[in-house]
Formats: structure tokens, sequence, C-alpha cells
């Protein structure tokens, strides 16, 4: 990072931005906000997210439980802010994994190229001819039903968007006037590339990464949705919809209701985020 | 040979790879991972003879290149294996549900698009008015929402609540009796029959599940109608014709319109393999038989060959539909080529 955006003329041109434009600051608040539920929130709950009461289930919102009660009685305003841990955990591993792999692979098929280059665009084209969540169902059925792997679905997944993208940042670079310089200076290949070269690819991999952060919440909450991943009675957005779903038929709408709401939260968070930081990174292709 | 024709060969030779890629993603995601088919298919009261056996028998004992021959030709010959528990071939059971699935998704991208093109166009012909704003609203939130979520609101608010939606369970409502199949598509089906009433039964059952999908698919479509209309609109092609006097309505249909389609269709091939996995979700809130539920049914009790051959017909289905674009392209726009990419 340091090396491209330390510029005096930065951070007055991210507030001259956020000035500008008030619902990318609101998109940090709600950040903010989502940081401190996964961080802080199991403390923070009023109830414990698993303790079941069965004399009080399937209350609607009320002061005592604001986002009401599940059919076993738990509390579902604490089972919401619980998740949310569980959730980012999941994404924001997945995007982390999907990052790094992408970035190596693309960084050395675009500084290199050749066969290898060849080989790894192949591979990509072929994971995504696969409709992407089909093939994390696929993953997830042949390595097993767990977290881990919903993490490692999701990962390989999201895996193509990076090394393109660094693939065409490095490529673009490499016979530049600056590359030239560094090796001369006697640097070798691989520092070039991953001091001198890489650092220019991550402004545009962070709007990437949180875009894809919100792909990777839908993701997960979806696997979960459809009974991969994880297991009742952990508290998860993606189960607690499925679960509420059988209750919504008979009129008990909080249970899905809640966990769906923030599931959006953080899905529009992260979306909002992302247009906010392609207007900081690159001021050109705001839309 | 003509250039074109070349070119449609080249781009039909392209995908090439990419199904063999495919292929072997379908073979890895089956063989190679951890996990033993053999004890699995034997059952949790296997021993050990009888799990050699089985190995044996599913060709599990031959080295790996040659598994992967044998599944190649299991492939070829259009056979995904057995499912466990329909008792049918994967095959038989795909085709069948295959219809309920492409009905849906169609009606949905129909419908989406009958929204999201005139929306994007207005927005952009218009920029910073009321619709621009309420485009890119309906944009941002579009993607993010979860299928799964939009559908059961949709059902609490259209069925619980005002009730004039039909109970959220598969095709049709039980009283009434499925059309005789000719195509599998209940719409068309009912309609070939002449039967109004079903045609009308499918139709209420198909509103919501179509909504749900249709919303999930409004918002990539917009944005990118949106985005190629202004492309357009300040195109060089689009100034000439102004300054040539042309009306603003040939301007912006006959020129400017037609120019920004193309990235439109290209979208629309990306938006539709979003869709067959959103599907998946839509299915199983809407209890409808099609192929999505089809692989949730099949997840929930580890049918691994139900699992596999659905995705990998997905896979398929999806790399023809992206490979008719191409080449419908071609025939939209003759300055479009293969040669070089």
């Amino acid at each position: 990072m340091s090396v491209t955006t330390a510029s005096p003329g930065t951070f007055s041109h991210i507030g001259y931005v956020l000035r500008g434009n008030p619902v990318t600051l609101l998109s940090f608040v709600m950040f903010a906000i989502l940081i401190i539920a996964a961080v802080l929130g199991p403390v923070l709950v009023p109830y414990d997210p698993l303790a079941s009461e069965a004399a009080n289930a399937l209350q609607p919102p009320s002061w005592a439980h604001w986002f009401g009660t599940d059919n076993l009685g738990r509390d579902v305003f604490s089972r919401v802010v619980t998740a949310t841990r569980l959730d980012l955990m999941i994404s924001i591993s997945a995007v982390t994994l999907s990052l790094m792999a992408g970035s190596v692979l693309g960084a050395v098929a675009g500084y290199w190229g050749g066969w290898l280059d060849a080989v790894l665009n192949r591979v990509m084209d072929t994971i995504m001819a696969f409709p992407l969540f089909v093939l994390a169902m696929g993953i997830v059925a042949a390595l097993g039903n767990t977290v881990e792997n919903i993490v490692y679905a999701t990962a390989v997944i999201n895996t193509p968007f990076y090394a393109r993208l660094v693939r065409a940042e490095v490529n673009i670079r490499r016979e530049a006037g600056f590359v030239h310089a560094a090796k001369l200076a006697g640097n070798s290949d691989i520092r070039v590339l991953a001091m001198h070269i890489f650092p220019n690819a991550l402004p545009p991999m962070m709007v990437q990464m949180s875009l894809n952060l919100g792909w990777a919440i839908l993701n997960a909450a979806g696997l979960s949705f459809i009974g991969l991943g994880v297991r009742p009675p952990t508290a998860e957005w993606g189960i607690m919809v499925a679960e509420g779903a059988n209750f919504i038929v008979s009129g008990e709408w909080w249970l899905a209701v809640f966990p769906g709401l923030a599931l959006m939260f953080a899905v529009f968070t992260f979306n909002l985020m992302g247009d906010g930081l392609r207007d900081i990174v690159d001021p050109r292709q705001r839309t | 040979m003509s250039p074109r024709l070349r070119g449609i060969l080249f781009r039909i030779a392209q995908a090439i790879p990419v199904v063999i890629g495919v292929v072997i993603i379908g073979f890895v995601l089956t063989r190679a991972l951890p996990g033993d088919p053999a004890v699995y298919f034997a059952g949790a009261a296997a021993d050990a003879a009888s799990i050699a056996e089985i190995r044996k028998t599913l060709g599990l004992d031959l080295p790996l290149p040659q598994q992967f021959l044998i599944y190649v030709g299991d492939l070829l010959r259009g056979d995904f294996g057995q499912s466990i528990s329909t008792g049918q071939p994967v095959t038989a059971d795909l085709a069948n549900r295959l219809p309920a699935s492409l009905e849906l998704t169609l009606v949905a991208l129909l419908l989406s698009c009958a929204i999201a093109i005139p929306l994007g166009v207005m927005a952009a012909t218009r920029p910073g008015s009321l619709i621009d704003h309420a485009c890119r609203v309906l944009v941002t939130a579009g993607v993010s929402l979860p299928t799964f979520f939009t559908g059961v609101v949709l059902i609490y608010l259209f069925y619980y609540l005002l009730g004039i939606a039909p109970s959220p369970l598969g095709r049709l409502d039980f009283i009434y009796i499925e059309p005789d199949r000719i195509t599998g598509f209940y719409l068309i089906d009912s309609a070939l029959a002449g039967d109004g009433e079903t045609f009308l039964a499918a139709l209420r059952q198909l509103v919501l599940p179509a909504v749900t999908l249709a919303l999930f698919t409004l918002a990539p479509i917009a944005r990118m109608t949106r985005a190629a209309m202004l492309g357009a609109l300040s195109a060089d092609f689009v100034r000439t014709a102004r300054a040539a006097g042309l009306t603003g309505r040939t301007v912006r249909y006959t020129y400017a319109f037609r120019n920004a389609l193309l990235p439109v269709v290209t979208t629309l091939g990306m938006v539709f393999s979003f869709t067959l996995g959103a599907n998946v979700l839509v299915e199983k809130v809407f209890a409808w038989p099609g192929i999505g539920s089809y692989a949730v049914e099949a997840l929930v009790v580890s049918d691994y060959a139900a699992v596999q051959g659905f995705v990998l017909a997905m896979a398929f289905l999806f790399v023809a539909l992206n490979l008719l674009i191409d080449v419908t392209y071609t025939l939209i726009d003759p300055r479009i080529g293969f040669e070089a990419s």
C-alpha cells in the first residue's frame, strides 16, 4: 500500500471523496457496527443464544425480546447478533484465502507468462464455466459437510476474480521503466515482482475484496440455508432464515425476517463500501 | 469458407478446452478427493471384504488415468451414475426435472428483462432525474438481496398477509391434474391442451418464485443497460445523428439502443449463471420440483452421484449457453469476429 498511496494528497483526497459522498461515509459507519457486533456481540447480548426456554416459545417482538423468540424460546436478537462473528469469519477467511491464492497465481502468470499463464487461464476459465454457487455446492459435497469446507469452497470460486485482476495489473507493468530500473539496481525477479509491481495491484484489489465479501457472505449463508456447513443449533443467518421459513406460512415472521435483514445489512455494507472505495481508488471509474 | 463461419467454428473450438476442464473437475470431485466412495456405497454395515469387492466393481482399484478414461466413457454415453435416493439413473432424473427449472428461470429472466432494460434506458436518457436515482438505489439494493430471503418475505406478504398467492408448494396445486407431458413446461402444455384453468393455476404458482428470481437478476441487467446506453449516447455516431437533425426518438432507439444491446446480451449470459445458482435456493423455498431441489435433496442424504451429475449438467448447460450467445453475436453484429482474443 505504502508504495502507491502514501502521498500527502491521498488523505485529503479521501476526505474530499467522503465529504462529497456521504453514502461512502455511511458505509464505513455500517462496517464499524458490523465489526463491533462481531467482536463484542457475544458479550453484549442480553441472552445466551443457545439457551432455550420452552415456555416462552414463538413470542412476537417485545421489550424483553426485541426480535421475539423462536420455536425453542431462544432470543432471536441475541442469536442474530452472535451470528455476526461466524458469518464475518467465514466470509473474511474465504476472501483472504482467495486473495492470497489469486495474488500468487496471477502475479506469477502475469510476470513470467508463457505456458504457466496459458495453463492458469484455462483453469480459471474452467472454474468460471460453472455456475459458481453450484460449484461451491459440489465442492462442499465432495470435501464433506463442515464449516471449513464452506470456507474453502467459497475461496475457490472467488479466486479467479483476483487471479485475473492481478495478472492484468502485473502484466501491463512488467516492461515499465521503474521495473527495468529496479532490475538494473540488482533486485531479483521475485523481489521486483513482490515489492515493486505487485503493490500497484492492491488498490483495485481492495475494491474487489469489499465486493467479494458481500458475495462470500451471501454464498455462505446460501449454502447453510440449503443445509450445508453450519449445523443447528449454531446461530448463523442463513440457517436461521431456513429455520424461520418453516414458520412464515403460519405468520411468525420475526424468526426469518431479522436474520435476513442482518444478512442484507452486511451485504449492503460491503457493496456500498466497494463502490465508495472505487471512487477513492479510481475516480475515473465512478458510475 | 466464409470468415463468419470460420469465426463461429473457432469459437466452438475454444469451448472444447473448457468442456475438458469441466470433465476433469467433475472427476476430481468424484474420485481424487479424500473420502472413499467404496466405503460409502457399501453402506454402514459393510466389512472389509465387501468394501474391497465394491471397490473392484466400481473400478476404484484401477490406476487413476484408467479410471478417468472410464469416467469419460460413461459421460459420453450420457451415464452420470445411479442416484441412491431415487434408484433411477441420474440422467433420467435430471431430464425429468429440468423443464420445471427451465420454465422458472426463463419466465424470471423474461420478467426481469422486461423491467430492467426499459429502466436502464430511461435512467441513461435522463441522467440525474428521479428515475436515474431510483435505478441506482435498485441496482445497489438488488445485489444485496439474498434470494432465499426475498422468497420468504414474498411468501409472508402475499400468501400469509394478503392471501392472494397460492400455498408455496410446487408447480401446481394438488387439486389440479398435471397437463399431458409434451414439452414439460406446464404453461405451454396446458395451453396446448386448451386447458385454461390449469394454465391459470400453474401461472399462479409460478408468479412468486419467478418474481423472487427476477428481483435478483434485475440489478445486473439494469446496471449494464444503463452503462451501455450512456456509452452509446456519448458516442460520435450519436452526435453525428443528432447533428444531422434526426429526431430524439430515432437517435435514442435506432442508433443508441441497438448498439447498447450487445453488452446487455453478454451480461445476460453471466446473469444466467447466477440464476442457475440462485435457482437452487428459490426452488428450496417454494418446494419447486426442479433440478435445484433435486440436488438439495441429494445433498441431504449424501447422494453423491446425483450431486455430481447436477453440477456437471449445470456446467454443460452454462457452457452451451455462452457458446450460443457468442454465436448469436456474430449474427447480430457483423463487426464481431473471434480472431484475436
